[in-house]
Order: structure tokens, then sequence, then C-alpha cells
């Protein structure tokens, strides 16, 4: 607060001083223009900098933290501890390995699954002759997107778990059928990724100018002609950007998946989790952070991909 | 391919009366079909949450469940912690970013993409591996510091009854969703005339910021705080690996002995989200029909969809 009380006076020489010129404020009269300039700019950094520091702090000690020690040994190992990329390697061995190949699988379909049952569920919407339906159901999504997390497993707990009432009721137990595997837990991510995926997919939607599509119309094409060659070429960014964003949620997800299966199904949040806290073996800390840093690297690609397919679908919204 | 296009062109020209009236019935049909199978979806397993918890078996209908949240062990502790966290992260938040921000627009531009960097870093590091970062700094109080004075700061912000570090941890979670929430609202201002106008009518710099720039961006600033609420609400990942026992953290705990009753805790805090992001589209249609510039192309609701997008990425 301080630092914006004390940019705040310094602000000031720019607009007033040009547009009042001296009408009765108590600034000092400086008729050269490159102080008016010099100023405002340090208000800006001033500003900023408690920012600056927060992220600094919070952000970056504990980014500094997994990556250095995501490469050295144990405090305890043999030899002491010493530079190795041995708990990079071991990051991507065995077990964690198969977690991390379980994460990609399950974020991969479910995202896939997501934006094919998410785009026809957005078009119904955007379509939809009732303004009030519409808002209702994009506020709908606005809660179910985040609501990730505890409630949701115990909602489905309570719905699809062992002793839960459509289980019960159909006898899904009989069939197979298992909250807590893979399956299982694709149909839970669905229920916070599909209106993840209305909520991406209708500002694009919208932006599909009924012009476009009378004027294929005209031209004679067929419904599957205007999907096929008009409106999926202009969604394709949208689309691929909002797999991806889907794929980043999914993948970095860890309370819906660690209040329903515990660790039934290897999922690399939860071997992350079990090995901060000492479930496995003593010492898998730093190799807890080697896997961190796997999912920081991936998280990464994720953003790298999602910014530009953002940038260029925005372009057709204007 | 081609062998469609005959037909096609061939059938406008000749009827295009009974064409167009298909065209348009079958899309509604459709549209139900669809619309029907999501409800079914998204409401069975909240219907179902509800049955659970209001069905004993051999008892039949019964409350017990929810009046028995009010005297569970732990409840009240654990909401006063999760609710102080949430006072504590919305004010933080609010004044890191809105100073900067308006700071940024007014006079330096050129900062505005460090400070979009800035808040988008944290979109990179998942939950959990922030925690594991987390981790293993505090690591270093016992470790690296611990005949040094620093050594009592590393133990005051793990205090049990207000963890400081839960709280900055969660201010960096909320970094992303509060800028593009702020933004969205400082972008349909016109901040520079509202500034310029506020100081040539002699208002003092403190008075155009509290009495002319925030309350026209109170639709942003609520959507900031409410959305923050949500997510510190639901969030579970960073306190239950570090150990720490605010809501979330307790419904699965309790979980283990009454699932009936974690259950019930569920509903509440969903109904709890639900209001709280009704009110916050209600604030946010209540600003566009004042001004005309947010109505354009539905950004009333825009706040909330892009937002929304970034706080699944924390929350679940």
């Amino acid at each position: 607060m301080t630092t914006a009380r004390e940019t705040a006076p310094s602000t000031a020489a720019g607009p007033s001083s040009d547009a009042a010129g001296g009408a009765g404020t108590a600034l000092t009269p400086t008729p050269s223009g490159t102080t008016t300039r010099r100023r405002p700019r340090s208000a800006g950094w001033l500003a900023v900098l408690p920012l600056i520091v927060f992220v600094a702090v919070v952000f970056g000690l504990p980014a500094f933290a997994i990556v250095t020690k995501a490469f050295k040994t144990a405090p305890g190992a043999p030899g002491g501890v010493h530079w190795t990329t041995g708990n990079i390697s071991q990051s991507v061995h065995g077990a964690y390995l198969t977690a991390l190949w379980g994460s990609v699988k399950l974020s991969a379909l479910t995202a896939a699954i997501g934006v094919l049952l998410g785009l026809p569920l957005a078009h119904a919407v955007v379509t939809s002759r009732f303004r009030a339906l519409r808002e209702a159901v994009l506020a709908a999504s606005g809660v179910l997107a985040n609501f990730g997390g505890v409630p949701l497993a115990f909602a489905f707990v309570a719905t699809l778990g062992n002793s839960g009432e459509l289980t019960r009721a159909l006898h899904l137990g009989d069939h197979g059928w298992s909250l807590y595997s893979f399956t299982g837990l694709s149909v839970v991510y669905l229920y916070f990724l599909v209106p993840l995926m209305v909520l991406t997919i209708t500002p694009a939607l919208e932006g599909l100018r009924t012009q476009w599509r009378e004027a294929a119309q005209n031209n004679g094409a067929t419904t599957r002609q205007y999907w096929l060659h008009v409106a999926l070429p202009i969604l394709t960014p949208s689309l691929l950007g909002g797999f991806v964003l889907l794929f980043g949620s999914a993948f970095a997800a860890y309370a819906t998946a660690a209040a329903i299966v515990g660790s039934s199904v290897p999922l690399i949040t939860l071997q992350i989790a079990n090995a901060l806290s000492g479930n496995v073996l003593a010492g898998q800390g730093n190799v807890a952070l080697a896997l961190s840093l796997d999912m920081i690297v991936i998280a990464g690609v994720v953003m790298a991909l999602y910014l530009p397919l953002q940038r260029r679908s925005a372009r057709w919204l204007h | 391919m081609a062998a469609l296009t005959p037909p096609a062109t061939g059938a406008v020209p000749t009827a295009p009366g009974p064409k167009s009236v298909r065209r348009r019935a079958r899309p509604r049909v459709w549209r139900g079909a669809v619309g029907l199978i999501a409800a079914l979806y998204f409401l069975g397993p909240m219907v179902f949450s509800v049955i659970f918890t209001v069905k004993v078996p051999g008892e039949g209908f019964t409350l017990g469940s929810y009046t028995g949240i009010l005297g569970a062990d732990g409840f009240w502790d654990s909401l006063r912690l999760t609710l102080e966290l949430a006072g504590a992260t919305i004010a933080l938040t609010l004044l890191l970013l809105v100073p900067a921000m308006i700071a940024v627009r007014l006079t330096a531009p050129r900062l505005r993409i460090l400070l979009e960097v800035l808040c988008s870093l944290p979109l990179v590091v998942p939950a959990v591996a922030l925690t594991a970062g987390i981790g293993s700094v505090l690591q270093w109080g016992p470790d690296d510091f611990a005949n040094t004075p620093l050594f009592d700061t590393f133990n005051s912000i793990q205090n049990p009854d207000f963890p400081v570090v839960l709280l900055l941890a969660y201010v960096l979670m909320s970094l992303p969703l509060a800028y593009r929430t702020l933004d969205a609202g400082l972008r349909a201002l016109d901040l520079a005339t509202l500034v310029e106008a506020a100081r040539n009518c002699g208002a003092s710099w403190p008075r155009t910021v509290l009495r002319v720039v925030l309350p026209n961006l109170r639709a942003a600033l609520l959507n900031t705080a409410f959305l923050t609420l949500a997510l510190v609400l639901g969030e579970y990942t960073v306190a239950s690996i570090l150990g720490f026992q605010p809501f979330a953290v307790w419904i699965v705990s309790v979980g283990g002995s009454n699932a009936q009753l974690s259950v019930a805790v569920s509903v509440l805090s969903l109904v709890l989200t639900w209001v709280l992001l009704l009110l916050l589209a209600a604030a946010g249609r209540g600003r566009s029909h004042r001004s005309p510039r947010t109505s354009r192309g539905g950004a009333a609701t825009a706040p909330v969809t892009v937002t929304v997008t970034v706080t699944v990425q924390e929350n679940s």
C-alpha cells in the first residue's frame, strides 16, 4: 500500500500538467518534458516491485529448490551430497515411469473425450433460442469446472462408489464396474473437463457468423460440407487449444484422484505426494523433486502450445 | 465427397422450402438430446449425493448427517482456518496486484508484459510440484539455518493456527486468475481519461484511486475476491501434503470414518460455491447494464469464463 501512495503523486505529473496546465494543482510547474516522462516510469516500477519480490521469493525459491535438489543426492546417501542425474533417470524408470505414463494416458484420453463431448454441447448451448438457458448452462459450467477436487470425488463415491446409490440400484459391481480404476477415474475427470471445454469453446462458436453458414448454403453446401470445410477449419485452433488446456488440467489434478483412488491407479501426482510424505522409501524426497521437474517440463510444453493457439483462435472473435 | 455434391446443389434450387424446414427441425431434436444426456450426467451425481446423505439403511429418511456437521470434531476449526486464509489471500492478492496494474496502465505500458509473465508463471508449475518445492525450501530451516534467527521465521510461517506458508502459496496460485479478472475489468475502463478527469476536478491521488478508480472496478474486484475464495475453499493439494488441516483436508479425513458426513459437507460446499458464482454472475450483469462498454460481445460473462479455466488447474 505504501508503494501505491508513493507512486501516486509522481504519476500525477504526466496527465495533469499536460491537460490542466497548472489549474490549481500543487505540483511544481516543471516545463521540461524529460522529468515528467522519467518519473512515471519509475512509478510503474515501484508499484510492480512488491509483486516482483513476492514472485521471486514464493515462486523463485521453490523453483530453485526443485531444480537444484533434483540433481543432488539425498542428504543421507553414501558418499555425501553431490551432483547427480540419478534422480532424474530414476524418475523416468520403473514405477515412476508407469505413473508418468498413466498420467499422460489418462489426461490425453479424458481431454480427447472432453473435446468431443464439449463441442456438441457448447454448440447446442450457443445456438439455443433461449437466452436464459444459455446463461444458466454457462454459469453451471463455471461452477462445474470449478467443482474439481474433494467435493467432486465424494459426489461420485456416493453415486458410483462401491456402496454408491447407482451402483447398488443397478448392481453395477456385478458387471465389473469399479470407480476406483482407470475407467472410473476417467468418468470423474470428464465431470470437470467437459464444462471446461464448453467454457473454452463457447467464444469461438459465438464467433462463427451466421453469414458464413448462409453463404455456404447459398453456394449449395450441405450441413456436412459446411462443417467440414468452413466451421471446423476455423474452430481447429480453438479445439486444439481446448485439448491442450484440458490435458493440462487433467495432468495437474491431484485432489480428485487422491480422494477417490488413493493409489490404486498409478498417477504421477499421487507418486509425488507419496514420495514426499515418505510413504514409500526413505530418501525419495529428491526423486519427488525430479518427478516435479518432469511435470513442470510437461506443463511448460502444454502452456507453450496453448498460448499461440489461443492467440490464433482469438483472431476470429472480432 | 465428390459424390455428395451434385444432389445437394440440385436440391437447393428445386425445393428450397421443405429443405430449410427439415434443416431447422433436425438440429432442434438433436440439441434436445444432447442437452438431456448432459443434464443426466451432470445432475446425476448431485441428486444421488443428496439421496446418499438423507437415506440411512434401515431407518429411511433422515437429516442426521447434515445436523451432525455442526457438532463434528474439527469442523469449526478447519472452517475458521479456511475462512481466515481466504480473507488474507484475497487481501494480499488485491494489495499486490491492484496498485501494480493501475500504475502500469497509467504510466508504463511496457511493464504490462512483465506483469503478465509474472502472473502466468504459476500456471507452469502444477500444485503438486509447487508443494514439493515449498516442502524442500521449508527443509532448509532445520537443515541449514538451525542456529540462526531465520530458523524462527521458518517455524513461525508453519504455525498450524495460521500457516503463513499456505497463505503465500494460495496468493501465488490465485495470481493468474486474479490478473485475468482484473485485466478484463481494466480493459473495459478508460482509465487514463477517468483519472485525468478526477485530477482536473482537483481530487488528490488517494481520493482519485479510492473514490473514482476502485468503484469503477467494483465488479472486477468482486469477481477476483469470489474466485479466490472459491480457490481457497476447495484447495486440498498444498495443505494436505504439507500437513495442515483446512476445510477440504478435513472433509477427506472425516470421510474415512463417516462417509455420509463427508458427502453431506461436500454437498454443502458445492451449494456454497454455486451461490458464490451466481452472486458473481449477478454482479457482472448488474455492471453491464450500467455501462454499454461491457455488454458488447457478452463481456459481462467473459471474466468468469476466462478465469474459471484457470482455477481448475489449481483446484482439482
